[in-house]
């Protein structure tokens, strides 16, 4: 699985995208950034705020509890700001 | 409906008189430009668009498509950059055809209220004293939100 970050999530993290194997309990993006929150300080720090994590699964804005699977590309970024 | 995400400079003007020159129908056209603002007594020395081209397409015709099928334009564009741009360097464009005006200004506004919000952008303002991420703006969703 691909995970994507952007603006201050990529800063903070220190990495725009990173490969990842995460266990089969992990079916959604809830579970995911749980799974990436528990396993990295940073990441926990940076996770903190769940409203803050705006989340895609191949390039489609979805919600939290949209699910993920091994050969996706998941993209978690702040809010928008776009125009 | 057109959709470009670029890094490259536009021009404003060469692209309303491409974008007017194929009207068939047409009784109106809106065209809005959004400028990098830097204030006199809080200056910025650029702003530095990140993007995620690949969601951004996907979402820019998405909203293009709500815009034309609610309010009936012939087309519409929407040019965005990305990286980093000088103060007073265009950002945005967004052109919104019609058989008349109402239909035009009111695709136009909504083109723009949904880019704010929807389309993924996020922006670093570089200052004299240092850089600072963009929030996202409570006022932004409310205007987007008026046309639930």
């Amino acid at each position: 699985m691909k995970v994507l970050y952007f603006a201050w999530l990529r800063e903070r993290l220190n990495k725009g995208e990173e490969t990842v194997s995460p266990p089969a309990e992990v079916r959604t993006v809830s579970d995911l950034i749980d799974w990436l929150a528990a396993n990295d300080e940073a990441a926990d720090l940076a996770f903190a705020n769940r409203k803050l994590i705006k989340a895609a699964v191949n390039a489609r804005i979805v919600t939290h509890d949209a699910p993920v699977a091994a050969n996706d590309t998941v993209a978690l970024f702040p809010p928008m700001t776009g125009g | 409906m057109s959709v470009r995400i670029q890094t490259a400079a536009f021009d404003p003007g060469e692209e309303t008189n491409a974008f007017l020159a194929t009207n068939a129908g047409a009784g109106a056209a809106v065209t809005f430009t959004g400028l990098v603002r830097s204030q006199p007594g809080d200056p910025i020395t650029a702003l530095v668009l990140e993007c995620y081209p690949d969601l951004a397409i996907n979402q820019v015709k998405a909203i293009i498509e709500g815009a034309i099928a609610r309010f009936g334009l012939i087309k519409a564009t929407v040019i965005h950059r990305y990286g980093a741009l000088r103060p007073g360097e265009p950002i945005v464009q967004i052109m919104a055809l019609a058989p008349h005006r109402e239909a035009a200004f009111k695709g136009a506004e909504y083109l723009m209220d949904y880019l704010k919000t929807d389309a993924p952008f996020w922006k670093k303002e570089e200052t004299p004293t240092g850089s600072r991420w963009v929030d996202a703006k409570s006022a932004d969703d409310d205007a987007k939100a008026r046309w639930d």
